[in-house]
């Protein structure tokens, strides 16, 4: 009994550390960021502060437009996501349901641009961007991202979970593709494309290569570049910097806090099972 | 779906309207994958084979071809100690992050993957980086290391030891670049990892007990085999993702100090986007393109010899 119990104290002890480490920055982000100047500089440095010191944020944002990063960001993100579901979705019923010519082989050609690093297009798709007038604009930030092969990949693993019955009993009830596609396959495909939506919208709100080449104004600027910037602000203090990125760090918690179970749910059923 | 009205379905029986419905079948199935070839073509099939065709040229810093020098800008890359540096600081960095970033991320979701009060609390908090963008990681963590009012080096202080240059000394910069990045990335592969442990069925555990398997036998012979594919998929996944660190580069250290921290993509983007050397920087963008397609290919090699697969 005894031992058992130490073992479950040596059990949350190792989780305890753990937790601490991985805690740590982001609980430095927040408590700094709601310091004042003078209790940012005491020495030794202060765990905590004193009060809810607010001003921080309305200082950063008058400052820099932080306000204005991420509402680019969320417009940019938004719109990457729902144009990966239109495509990703389309594409996938057609690999699941559609029997075409050269599907196998298209499907292969999809995949096959999973191994393609970004970086080997980058240079002709600044050119292209810019060829075409769109540097420092939203199409630019978002069109180049609209079709995912790992999305594809991953809706048509579902589509095909799907019942069979269900699909054949519309066709003979005279329903088209569309017609099966936006009213039986969408709606019984909720899970799967909360999953991408999800993944889509976290990982163009983290991306920083792209956005840093295109963007050069601060109203075109994602949060991920204005953020970094920041810091190269000499007369900026540090506890305005940190309260800068707690006001970006904030909306993304928050959506790990709602979309957890959905990404779990689908790195499972589209990476590791696939 | 709830319209029950039943149509004759004549279609796929009629030898002379099955021709028709085939050809529907066909224009439809392009019809849904249109957008997503078309963006494909121009976004990723197109400049693909721009990046190839550049890296035979010398570009004007408009983008324009210049000269055309065949294999040369590849010969000269090969030849240039800049360029094999950063090979090396890539493989070093793959070398100091892959291995700790999983196997940290594995006990953490070993020791959570049971049934214990307040696990959910731990597991929201090791999936938490997940939500740190490498721009935000990058400014919170550059805080930490900075030399005189940095935390790190008060905590050393604390103990005695005293003030590491994280990012401005040759011999550490490299090392803090990594151990920030197992944190940026130990959210993700934790989330994989237990997800993969969450889909070993229990009685495979059940059973081993029954053979008398203690926990250090359960988790070489069930865990370990079950959970195979998944690792590999995040080793996969990690070496990939090493290979293309750009962003924390970039904020920290600017491949500096001496070219100590100057990962591939960074080197590629300094001779694409501030030298505006778009040949020379598409050869390296190719030479970075088949290592990561070699690197994939080994691994799917090894894995299927090595990884159990249901």
């Amino acid at each position: 009994m005894i031992r058992r119990q130490s073992k479950h104290l040596l059990h949350y002890a190792v989780l305890s550390i753990l937790a601490i480490l991985i805690l740590y920055p982001i609980f430095y982000t927040f408590s700094s960021a709601l310091m004042t100047p003078e209790e940012m500089d005491a020495y030794p440095p202060r765990w905590l502060p004193g009060s809810l010191y607010l001003d921080n944020l309305s200082t950063v944002n008058e400052l820099v437009p932080v306000l204005q990063f991420i509402k680019n960001s969320f417009i940019v993100s938004t719109a990457v996501m729902i144009g990966q579901l239109v495509t990703a979705s389309m594409a996938a019923y057609a690999f699941a349901f559609i029997p075409f010519k050269g599907r196998q082989l298209l499907f292969a050609l999809f995949l096959s641009t999973m191994m393609i690093p970004w970086e080997v297009t980058v240079i002709p798709n600044y050119l292209t961007i810019r060829e075409w007038g769109w540097l420092d604009s939203y199409p630019g930030l978002t069109v180049p991202f609209m079709a995912t092969a790992f999305g594809t990949f991953l809706l048509r693993q579902f589509f095909l979970q799907l019942p069979r019955d269900l699909i054949d009993a519309a066709k003979i009830d005279g329903c088209g593709h569309w017609r099966i596609f936006v009213s039986l396959v969408l709606p019984l495909s909720r899970p799967a494309i909360g999953t991408l939506a999800v993944y889509a919208f976290l990982t163009t709100w983290n991306m920083y290569f792209w956005p840093l080449l295109i963007t050069n104004s601060d109203s075109m600027r994602t949060v991920q570049i204005g953020i970094s910037m920041l810091q190269w602000q000499e007369m900026m203090s540090w506890n305005l910097v940190l309260a800068g990125v707690a006001m970006v760090l904030l909306p993304s918690l928050i959506l790990l806090m709602l979309g957890l179970k959905q990404l779990v749910r689908g790195i499972t059923a589209g990476a590791v099972k696939g | 779906m709830n319209k029950t009205e039943i149509k004759p379905v004549s279609l796929t029986t009629h030898p002379e309207t099955n021709t028709l419905w085939k050809w529907k079948e066909q224009a439809t199935g392009y019809l849904f994958l249109a957008p997503s070839i078309l963006l494909f073509v121009i976004f990723l099939f197109y400049p693909l084979v721009k990046s190839l065709y550049l890296s035979f040229f010398l570009t004007d810093p408009q983008g324009n071809i210049a000269r055309f020098v065949g294999i040369e800008n590849y010969v000269k890359l090969f030849a240039s100690s800049g360029f094999l540096n950063s090979i090396g600081v890539t493989g070093l960095f793959t070398l100091y992050t892959v291995p700790t970033s999983i196997i940290l991320a594995l006990i953490m979701a070993v020791l959570t993957h049971q049934k214990i009060k307040g696990i959910r609390l731990f597991q929201f908090t090791f999936s938490l980086p997940l939500a740190i963008s490498v721009g935000t990681a990058s400014v919170i963590w550059m805080l930490l290391f900075h030399p005189s009012s940095g935390m790190f080096n008060y905590f050393l202080n604390l103990i005695g030891v005293g003030p590491i240059f994280w990012l401005s000394d040759p011999n550490w910069a490299l090392f803090s670049i990594s151990l920030m990045t197992v944190w940026m990335n130990i959210g993700f592969l934790y989330i994989v990892l237990l997800s993969g442990l969450q889909g070993i069925p229990d009685h495979l555990y059940e059973s081993a007990k029954l053979d008398g398997a203690g926990v250090w036998n359960q988790f070489r012979h069930v865990t370990v085999p079950m959970l195979s594919p998944t690792i590999f998929f995040a080793v996969i996944v990690s070496i990939i993702g090493a290979f293309q660190a750009f962003g924390q580069i970039h904020i920290m250290t600017q491949g500096g100090p001496v070219d100590r921290t100057n990962v591939m993509v960074y080197d590629l983007y300094r001779e694409a986007f501030i030298h505006f050397q778009f040949g020379t920087g598409s050869a390296r963008a190719l030479v970075l393109f088949v290592i990561i397609l070699l690197l994939t290919l080994v691994q799917f090699k090894l894995a299927e010899k090595k990884v159990h697969y249901q």
